[in-house]
This record gives C-alpha cells, structure tokens and sequence, in this order.
C-alpha cells in the first residue's frame, strides 16, 4: 500500500480518461473507422482484468494503491473481489461493443469525437467506482458517473427535452450522492475504517452500531436515486433521449447497477438486519411492479425497455433484500443476465430506429426478411429476458424463484411479485423481439435494410454471451457467479445450477410465469389502453413533480432575492445598522457582560466641556440644517471641535492634520454643493424618521456601552510601551507617533499614500468622462455600448 | 467624552439612513470622526502631554498620551479624507448622470419590478 512503485492496474485506472482526451482528434482523422482503434482501450482493460480471474476465483482478493492525503487517511486504493471483477469485466466488455456501435449509430454527426470523449470518460468512472477502495475515492467515482451521464443524456442539447433530461438526472443522482457521502462519512466516523476492505471486516459493528438506521437511511438515498428505484425512477425513462448507445450501456448495463452494486458491496456489513430485510424488498418489488405496468403502456421501444430496466433494478434490490443465499445467487445471476440481453436488445431498438426510421412499436412490422441478423440477436436476448432456456436468463430465473420460495408469508408474497414482473418481462421482451419484425411490412417503412457490421455486432456477441454462459454454466460459476455471490454474501457460496430442468417447486413457478406470460403477450394491446386509462386517472407522478418541483425552486429563488435584494437602499441600510446594534448589544445580554455606571467625572476641565459642546451643537445643526451652507458650516465646526479634543488630549499631531482635512472637506464641498441643486432638508415621512432615529440611537448605545466596558477593563500597554522604548534607541525619533508611521509601520503609510493616490486618480478619471447622452446608460446593453464606441 | 462618541454615531447613523447622497456623504464624514474618537478613547485619555521624547530621557517616567492609537488615527484621517472626496465626486457624477439625489429613485442596477427568470430547461 504505501509502495509508489508503478503498478499496471493504476495505468488501467487513467487508461480510459487518457483515451478521452485524444479521442476528438482521432475521430477527426478517421471519421467513424476510429471507434476500431478505440474500442482497443477497453478491450486490453478487459484482458487486463480478467488476467485476475485465477485468482479471485480461488477465493483471493486483490488489494493496491497509493497513499493519498494521509494526514486524513485518504488512500488512492482499489478492492478486487468477484462482485468488483465481475462488474469491472461487464464495464468494459460491454464498453468495447459500445464503442463500436457508437461508430455505427453516430456515423457522420459533427460531434462524433466528443461522444467518443464521454463514453470513454464514463467508463473511466464507472470502472473506478467499481474498484474503488477508498470511502472518498467511491464518492468521487460516484458523481464523475452522475456528471458524464450528464453530458451524455443532454449530448442532443439543442433539444429541450434532452435538456430536461440530462439536468433531471443529475438533480436526483447527484442529490442521492449527497444522501451517500454523509452516509460514507458517518460509516467513517461509527467504525474508523475509510476503506472498503477494512469494512467489510468489521464484523456486525455497523449493524450493532446506535447509528445503524441514520446509515441506512442515507445509503439507501444514493442507492435509489441511482438504481432508479421507485419514486425516483422517473429520471431513468427520460434519460432515454440521450442516443442509443447511452442508454444501452450507462442506463441498463451499468450506471444504473451502481446503486445494487452499493448495496450488494455493503450487505456483508449493513444487511441481515430487520430493516434491511424488510425496507428493500418493500421498495425493490414495487419498482418491479410499476416498472413492468409502464412499460406495458408504451410503445416506443426504448421507453418499454427502460421501465422494463427499472422494473430489473427492482428485482435485483428485492433480492439482495431478501438475503438468503439462493437469493444472492440469483441476483447475481440475474445481473450478469440482464446486462447482455438488456444491452442487445436496446442495441437492437438503436438499429431499428437507425434503419427503419421509427421506433413506434405499432408502426413497425414484417423485417425479418429485411434484417435477419438483428432480428436473430434481438430473439435470442427476448429469451433470455423471459428466462427460457437455452440461454442465461433461465438460469437466472430459476435462481431466483429457488431463492424467494420459502413457506412463508414474506417469502410467498414476494414470489408472486417475482412471478408477475417476470411475466410482463416476458411479453415486453417478446413485443420489443418480435413485433417489428414479424407480421405484415407495414407500407410506411419504405426500403428498410440490415445495418452494417458496427451496428450488429455488439448485439449479436452479446447474445452468444448469454447462451454460452448458459451453456458452459460450471465454468460461469467458477469464474464469475462463485465469487461474486460470495463477495456479496460475505461468506464462500457456490452456484449450481445448469441448463438440465430439475423438477421442483422452480420449474413450476416458471410455467406459471410463461402461461402468464404468453396470456399478457396476446392480449398486450388491451392491457396498454387499460394502463393509459389508469394513468390518465391518476394524472399527477413523480415526472411531473419534477418539474413542479424545479418551477417551485426556482420561484423560491426569486422570491428570496426580491426580498433581501430588494434594490433598496436605504432597505440594505437598515438591515446592516440594525444588525450591527443586535451584534454588540446581544452578547452583552447573553453573557451578562454590561459595563458597571460610570461615574460622571468631576475634575473635567471648562474648555473640555465647552468644546463637546461645540462639537454636539455642530452635530446637531448638521442634522437641521435648512439650507447647504448651514450644512456644510455645521460640518465644519464639528470637524474643529475634534481637532480642538485631539489638541486637548496630547495629539498635537492628529489636531493638525485634522485641521487641514477639515477644512479642505469644507472648501471641496463647498464648490461641488454649488454646482447641485439640493435640498438637504428631508422629506421622509415622519413614520420613517422615527424608526431610523431608534435605530440610530440603538447602534450608538451600543457603542457607547462597548466603549464604557473597552475603558473598565485592564489597560494593556505592552504595545505603546514598546514603541516609547524603542523610538529614540532604534529609530532615532522623539515624536513617537512620527515614528510609528514612517518608520516602525513605515509599510502601511506606504499603503495609505496609495488609497490615497488611487482615489485621486478615480477622481480624476469620473470628473473627465464625458456626459453621455440619457439614453446610454438607460439601455445598460454591452453590445450596444460596444457599436457606440 | 463616551457620551460625545455615542452623539457621533447616533448623527452619523441617522445621516446614512436619510435617502439622500448629500447627507449620507455628510453622514459618512461625521462616521469617520466617530471611529476616530472611538479608537481615540478607547487608548484611554491623558491630558495635554503629547507622546514627544525631549532628548535627555531614556524611558518616559511621567504620563504621556498613548501614541499608538493617534498613529492609528492619522492613517484612518487621511483615509477617510480621500474616501470622502472619492464619494463626493462619485455623488455628484451620479447625480448629473441620473438626475436624481433620492437613493429611492436610484434603480439603475437594479430595476424594480423584474421579471421571473425562465421557467423552462
């Protein structure tokens, strides 16, 4: 750990962020025939990775990385087990296919190279995510997934509905950042440990801890807002209008796992629990069901396969819930399944879109003959998602009912939810695999053809994925299902099951799941009129709540800023006197600290009093002059009656200087008075003088008081007695405050002679700009002034 | 003496508040002499022996005024002297240019009644 020495996995790390920044200039060489070279990249990471499967599959772990900020125990360090391999292999292997179909799809658009740059940067986050070790390293990796998912759904930005999209997605994932790294930092604090793998051997510390609920709570927020989980599932469909690679690779294949991926990291240490037991099955088959109930509704391909994607999201939640061994399995089982049958088929729904021009389920129909290919892979994936064999969906399946199948009422319950979500599943699969290519051609769709090979590629590999995973099920296991459910489950398990049906209480349940199916499939047109009725009753969901929620805030905003910033200034005046006075005034009354009652001092000499005398009438007929020159007069004789005390009190220095300030304010005022014609008098309603006066007299108690209670304290001469020391011996000057200036603070009259420069030159400069005509400065527009110049 | 700075600021106050640029401008000269008598006091008062060394004398063995509040108040002097007559040519700029000496009717920056900003993406 503390080893700087180079290590090749750190180089695998920055590989894709690298390729990001070079991606635009290749792209701008070679046009769409760079996504080959590209793909490269996270096809050696790929290689890389699974160099590590002998060993993790022995049960080992791999650990590394770089010490970050020590100081705080902040590490640069990753965590490989099964749950991360496996994730770290599906990112990018999926992301090499990705890649290639982004070239087909994308092929032509002027931004081709920027797209390239963001999946490529994406990818680089969701693999640190995956592998990150250290608490703030995951949060880090979490949000850089939240921003590029950003900037790919609002890639088509000059449409406004990408726009809404892309600034929903962030808003609710990066707000469900914010739930996970309080949740991250309290872990920190309970249990001391900042990485994953301290954590996970921590034992029941978290789950015993008095904090445990508040840590679930807020893990629970980053893991649903980013799995899309019922009510935050709305921004996952919206994110469909980002282009169809996006949303075959972040929003089923991967980002959207990061959430299970969160929970399943964490269940060793905060699952088992009741809550746990009780809260994520409650929301994760909820989002089953009302995830496969919106999809029935639409007809967009992609749309039907994004809620069938939240619905997914669900299942795997609901099972991680769940617990039991089996049910970890089928998890994961499930997982590894969905992003190669979920990631072809919204390949597939690209291709149709891309060569067909539509991706309206009702109006498409008849291209098998047209494009066998896609029609082949996108059969094959619709078997898998319905869980038939001969293909890894089965498997899965078959897991999960294996795992939620208990006596019992919990265990019952959630089955029937299982059995009703994966029979929609089925019929989604099959209307997404099927309509558009069997039936009559309909006449609209004109000359329709297969794509080229960068577009069909990736679905096709990953359907044979899935069915020879299925097929060599004991090596699956060993490599990736083993291992994996074990990370998950915290403890060695291993998976058995295979292709061979087993008779038992699984095969069952999955009859009554196609006999469903195969129901709902033929009457789907009747259900879809039936969801829209329903949901044209409930009219009001979280999509629109949404934007309620943005108008509410930004409304708010407004009416925030108009009150404190109501461009009044007399308004910002008085908030700023009257807060001074609450600031002086209010610890003295909290801390009892009022000064003791002066006495009232009996040796104060004549002249004394009669200059503050002066100076209080000067005041006063400051505040009552009728005319400017009174004003300006009055203003004088209280400058004089200063410069009078300072001369009284021992500052012969000070009195001269004020002396000649006032007088030349006097004069300066005097000539600009002139040339305004103002009346100085007021014209305040009387309502208004009053308070300002209170106002005013309560800012001045305050000084005063502060002052009384300044003199009662010690006096602390350390400073003054210094410098009366050391004026003559080191300075060589008897006028000590001479010597203070110019010699011991000698720096900050410099800085002073440079205000005072400074002011004359912005003198200077407004007196000799000209007067420009009434109408420019009320039009306040730069390019305007820019013309005029 | 405290009760003269606390008249000070009470009229200094009392000035900023008045929606006139001339007496804010006034209001800002007699702040100035306010701080400057607080820092003053604050230094605790001697009468009439100034802080000057007279040559033949090491240490000051008698009671001199403080010298460090009275440096402190010749830089804010000359400070505030220059920042009045920044204000007051800025006052009267702004008067020519707006027309106006009410600080009510100065909305220049920020106009009254805007609009919401757009509600859209």
């Amino acid at each position: 750990m503390n080893s700087f020495m180079p290590s090749t996995t750190f180089a695998v790390l920055l590989l894709p962020f690298i390729a990001a920044l070079f991606a635009p200039a290749l792209t701008r060489l070679l046009k769409h025939n760079a996504a080959w070279i590209l793909a490269l990249v996270p096809a050696a990471i790929c290689w890389h990775f699974s160099g590590f499967l002998a060993e993790i599959s022995a049960g080992e772990v791999v650990t590394g990385g770089y010490q970050w900020v020590p100081a705080l125990k902040v590490n640069f360090s990753w965590y490989i087990d099964g749950l991360s391999l496996t994730f770290a292999l599906l990112i990018t292997g999926i992301g090499t296919l990705i890649v290639l179909y982004s070239g087909g799809y994308l092929k032509g658009h002027a931004q081709l190279g920027r797209f390239f740059s963001f999946i490529l940067m994406f990818m680089g986050s969701m693999l640190g995510l995956v592998m990150s070790d250290s608490f703030l390293m995951f949060f880090i990796f979490w949000e850089l997934t939240s921003i590029t998912s950003f900037l790919l759904i609002g890639f088509d930005n000059k449409r406004e509905a990408s726009r809404r999209a892309a600034l929903q997605a962030l808003v609710v994932t990066g707000g469900g950042g914010l739930f996970l790294l309080a949740g991250l930092l309290l872990i920190w604090n309970v249990t001391g440990y900042s990485e994953m793998s301290l954590l996970l051997r921590s034992g029941s510390l978290l789950a015993d801890s008095p904090y445990y609920i508040a840590i679930f709570v807020l893990v629970l927020g980053g893991a649903f807002t980013k799995s899309a989980q019922f009510p935050m599932h709305f921004w996952l469909p919206n994110a469909m209008e980002a282009p169809t690679p996006v949303s075959a690779y972040l929003h089923s294949a991967t980002m959207v796992k990061a959430g299970v991926y969160l929970l399943m990291r964490l269940n060793p240490v905060l699952g088992d629990t009741m809550a746990w037991h009780i809260v994520l099955p409650l929301f994760g088959g909820t989002t089953l069901i009302v995830g496969t109930l919106l999809a029935i509704r639409q007809t967009d391909l992609k749309l039907m396969l994004a809620y069938t994607t939240v619905s997914s999201l669900g299942l795997l939640v609901m099972l991680t819930g769940f617990g039991t061994e089996k049910a970890i399995e089928g998890a994961v089982l499930y997982l590894v399944a969905h992003c190669l049958f979920k990631g072809a088929l919204f390949m597939v729904a690209g291709i149709i879109d891309h060569e067909a021009g539509t991706r309206d389920v009702t109006k498409l129909g008849g291209l098998m003959t047209a494009m066998p290919i896609t029609f082949a892979a996108a059969l094959a994936s619709a078997i898998s998602m319905a869980g038939l064999p001969p293909f890894f969906g089965f498997l899965a399946k078959e897991e999960i009912y294996a795992g939620l199948w208990q006596v019992s009422f919990w265990g019952g319950l959630l089955t029937i939810v299982a059995i009703v979500g994966n029979a929609l599943m089925f019929v989604i699969g099959f209307v997404v695999a099927l309509k558009p290519f069997l039936g009559r051609r309909k006449l609209k769709l004109g000359n329709v053809h297969e794509g080229p090979v960068l577009l069909w590629l990736g679905p096709v590999l990953l359907a044979t994925a899935s069915l020879l995973t299925a097929i060599f099920s004991p090596m699956t296991h060993r490599l990736i299902t083993s291992p994996m459910a074990s990370a998950v489950e915290g403890e060695p398990v291993s998976a058995y099951i295979s292709l061979v049906p087993h008779i038992g209480m699984p095969l069952l349940l999955s009859l009554i799941t196609v006999a469903i199916g195969v129901f709902a499939y033929i009457n789907v047109a009747r259900l879809r009129a039936l969801m829209i009725y329903a949901l044209y009753k409930i009219g009001w969901g979280p999509d629109k709540g949404f934007d309620q929620f943005i108008r509410g805030t930004v409304r708010l905003s407004f009416r925030v800023t108009n009150f404190i910033q109501p461009g009044r200034m007399e308004f910002y005046m008085k908030v700023i006197f009257i807060l001074v006075a609450v600031s002086i005034l209010l610890p003295m009354a909290l801390f009892d600290e009022w000064p003791a009652m002066p006495q009232w001092p009996d040796t104060i000499s004549r002249y004394e009093a009669v200059i503050m005398a002066i100076a209080a009438v000067g005041l006063f007929s400051v505040l009552y002059a009728k005319d400017r020159l009174t004003a300006i007069v009055s203003l004088g004789i209280q400058g004089f009656a200063v410069a009078l005390l300072f001369m009284l009190f021992g500052a012969p220095d000070l009195s001269f200087t004020q002396f000649m300030v006032e007088t030349l304010s006097v004069v300066i005022l005097a000539l600009a008075m002139t040339r305004l014609r103002l009346t100085p008098t007021d014209h305040r309603p009387l309502k208004e003088k009053i308070f300002d006066t209170i106002i005013s007299l309560a800012c001045a108690t305050a000084f005063v008081l502060l002052l009384l209670k300044v003199t009662q304290l010690p006096f602390d001469t350390t400073l003054s007695d210094f410098f009366t020391r050391y004026s003559l011996s080191i300075a060589h000057g008897a006028n000590i405050v001479n010597v203070i200036l110019v010699d011991f603070r000698g720096t900050d009259t410099w800085g002073e002679i440079a205000v005072v420069m400074v002011a004359g030159l912005a003198i200077l400069s407004l007196i000799r700009i000209r007067t420009r005509p009434a109408n420019a400065i009320a039009a306040n527009d730069p390019a305007e002034e820019d013309e005029r110049l | 003496m405290t009760l003269l700075v606390g008249i000070f600021f009470a009229v200094a106050i009392y000035l900023f508040l008045s929606q006139h640029i001339i007496r804010m401008l006034l209001g800002a000269a007699v702040l100035g002499n306010a701080v400057n008598l607080l820092i003053f006091t604050s230094g605790r008062l001697t009468l009439e022996i100034p802080p000057i060394l007279t040559g033949y004398e090491t240490t000051t063995g008698m009671l001199t005024a403080n010298p460090l509040p009275q440096a402190l108040i010749l830089t804010a002097i000359v400070i505030s002297f220059s920042f009045f007559a920044f204000l007051l040519v800025l006052s009267y700029r702004a008067y020519q240019e707006l027309g106006t000496d009410d600080t009510v009717e100065m909305r220049f920056a920020e106009p009254e009644n805007q609009d919401l900003p757009p509600l859209g993406y």
